[in-house]
């Protein structure tokens, strides 16, 4: 497996107050990796430094052995595609539009060439969102919106998914079909990194959980393994069962 | 249920194009047209006097002005929209036109008379619409990098400033200068000199070939800095260029005219509401149908009260003003 982030002793500081500290983590193709933990916890700014919108305060974070915020953002995009959460547009686009700035970093010109279609419609029929490509986007349900942006980065055809809560607005039968796309992308090589709140989702899909507790990493493996009651309680302060499936992935019931 | 499309296709790029195009021949061949006085076209163009000299001198230059304020208003407008994430922005919001009037009023004020040709006004007016550029965009960088809301506060700050200089001098000189003054805020267009078009159009036609090719960019940054900068865009450059580029639209037409109102508003929110938001057949449906909606207005500003002129600012925004209000109005109960 070739390895593709590289985050060594990573740390943000906004003001004074550290968001992420001391994180130090290996990213490889062919992943699909789930990070979970608490409000607060530096989910998303750990995603926003592997996305190269954050500059790590102390120690790297590298992407193909340069710095991730120190890429060519063209040439990035190419190959790292992030879905934060739901973008808000003041403006009338199509939800084909929004999924056509997808093709931004392959762009050779003012218009979409032929390949750019093709990924466009590939992409929309991915989401399920075909029949909706004229709508403006702004009327779209929260779960509809954020499946079109699913699509943009696919159209985006890149190396590496970057997602900010994903399912956080979709109904039950989408947020399983988006996790078994992920998890189909992921053994076609990319590498899939979800930030997620739904435990379950997480041990059923991703092969690999990153646990977060106030900045720092205090869990990183195989759902089995990160998926202990003690830690769980530890980490989120609720009462934690777990189950096994069948097929020998953990489930959890919560509770106070 | 799988083959039905939930919403309906907007209309084609080639037939708005078309249709705003169209626009633009009608109110070119409108402004030659009319005006205070019947023209006799067959004696203009047997060069007899004066229907020759009316065309030539009065008509032509003065629709020709007429047609670039519109267009790089309204480009502007389009432009700063996309850049502020504002369908309420106008050319007028990050100060240029502020730093236009200040220069503009302290020419008057002061007297100051012809430069080199030029008109000291519209000189004044250049300069000051550069000033306040650069001021802008020095005090909206942080650390070499640009962001829309800092470009917002500072423009916001440095109108209001230069609104309360223009009161203040205003209010220093006697009642001929201080109409001069309130005459040159309305905003009209006079016919301008051959050498001034082909100047404006060396500086303008470039800016709007530069606004057109970022197309895609502008489409992005309309979304967000943080969209745009994972899709590949250099945000922080674009914003530049697009600062750059709005503010040399708006202040070059607007040291000749003086403050326009409305086109950048109107203009841009009306092509939207028809075409949606992709500025690939926004930005020149913008800048046909502004040219257009100026020009006409400027006949009306030289034919309602003939021989008397209705500054076009006025026009702009009496016969705007009502039409965005029925515009807003029809769409109620939809999706805006």
């Amino acid at each position: 497996m070739k390895c593709l982030f590289e985050i060594r002793e990573a740390g943000v500081r906004y003001g004074s107050a550290d968001v992420l500290s001391n994180a130090s983590l290996k990213l490889y193709e062919s992943e699909f990796v789930a990070i979970a933990g608490p409000n607060g916890a530096g989910k998303s700014t750990l995603l926003s430094l592997i996305a190269g919108l954050a500059k790590p305060t102390f120690g790297q974070c590298l992407f193909e052995g340069h710095p991730a915020h120190g890429w060519n953002r063209r040439e990035f995009a190419r190959r790292v595609a992030v879905v934060l959460q739901t973008e808000p547009t003041a403006f009338p686009f199509t939800v084909s539009d929004v999924v056509a700035m997808g093709r931004m970093p392959h762009a050779t010109g003012l218009y979409e060439n032929g390949k750019d279609t093709v990924a466009i419609a590939e992409a929309l029929c991915a989401v399920e969102m075909e029949r909706f490509r004229h709508r403006d986007f702004r009327t779209l349900s929260s779960g509809e919106k954020q499946r079109v942006l699913l699509a943009a980065a696919l159209a985006q055809e890149p190396q590496v998914l970057l997602l900010d809560e994903p399912s956080s607005h979709l109904d039950l039968e989408h947020q399983l079909s988006l996790h078994r796309r992920l998890r189909e992308l992921s053994g076609k090589g990319l590498l899939v990194v979800s930030v997620t709140h739904d435990l379950n989702l997480a041990a059923a899909y991703a092969e690999r959980i990153v646990l977060l507790k106030e900045g720092t990493i205090r869990a990183d493996g195989p759902p089995s393994e990160v998926l202990s009651a003690d830690l769980l309680e530890a980490v989120f302060h609720v009462h934690v069962k777990v189950h096994q499936r069948a097929s020998g992935q953990p489930w959890m019931l919560y509770g106070e | 249920m799988e083959s039905e499309t939930l919403g309906v296709p907007r209309v084609s790029h080639g037939s708005a194009l078309a249709f705003c195009f169209l626009m633009l021949v009608v109110a070119t061949l409108a402004g030659i047209a009319f005006g205070s006085r019947t023209l006799n076209f067959v004696s203009a163009m047997q060069g007899l006097s004066p229907d020759h000299e009316i065309l030539v001198e009065l008509r032509v230059p003065r629709t020709l002005l007429a047609l670039w304020t519109g267009g790089s208003l309204a480009l502007a407008g389009v432009l700063f929209q996309a850049l502020l994430r504002n369908a309420l922005a106008t050319p007028y919001t990050l100060g240029v036109s502020g730093g236009a009037s200040l220069g503009a009023v302290l020419a008057i004020v002061f007297g100051w008379t012809a430069f080199a040709g030029l008109s000291a006004v519209s000189l004044a007016a250049c300069i000051g619409a550069g000033a306040v550029l650069i001021l802008n965009v020095v005090l909206a960088s942080n650390r070499g990098r640009l962001s829309s809301l800092s470009l917002l506060l500072a423009g916001i700050t440095i109108n209001s400033i230069c609104g309360a200089a223009i009161l203040f001098l205003s209010s220093l000189v006697g009642l001929l200068k201080s109409f001069a003054v309130t005459r040159w805020l309305m905003g009209g267009i006079d016919a301008p000199d051959y050498s001034t078009l082909i100047w404006l159009t060396a500086v303008l036609a470039p800016v709007c070939a530069v606004v057109f090719r970022y197309s895609r960019e502008w489409n992005l940054l309309s979304v967000g800095e943080t969209w745009a900068a994972a899709r590949g865009v250099s945000t922080s450059k674009m914003l530049l260029v697009g600062c750059l580029a709005g503010s040399i639209l708006t202040g070059a037409v607007t040291a000749l005219t003086g403050p326009i109102a409305f086109v950048g508003l109107i203009v841009p929110h009306a092509l939207r509401m028809w075409l949606g938001a992709d500025h690939r057949i926004l930005i020149p449906c913008s800048f046909l149908l502004g040219a257009a909606f100026v020009a006409l207005c400027d006949v009306f500003s030289r034919t309602i009260l003939a021989p008397v002129e209705i500054p076009v600012g006025v026009i702009t925004s009496l016969l705007g003003g009502p039409f965005f209000i029925w515009m807003l109005s029809s769409r109620r109960g939809g999706v805006s």
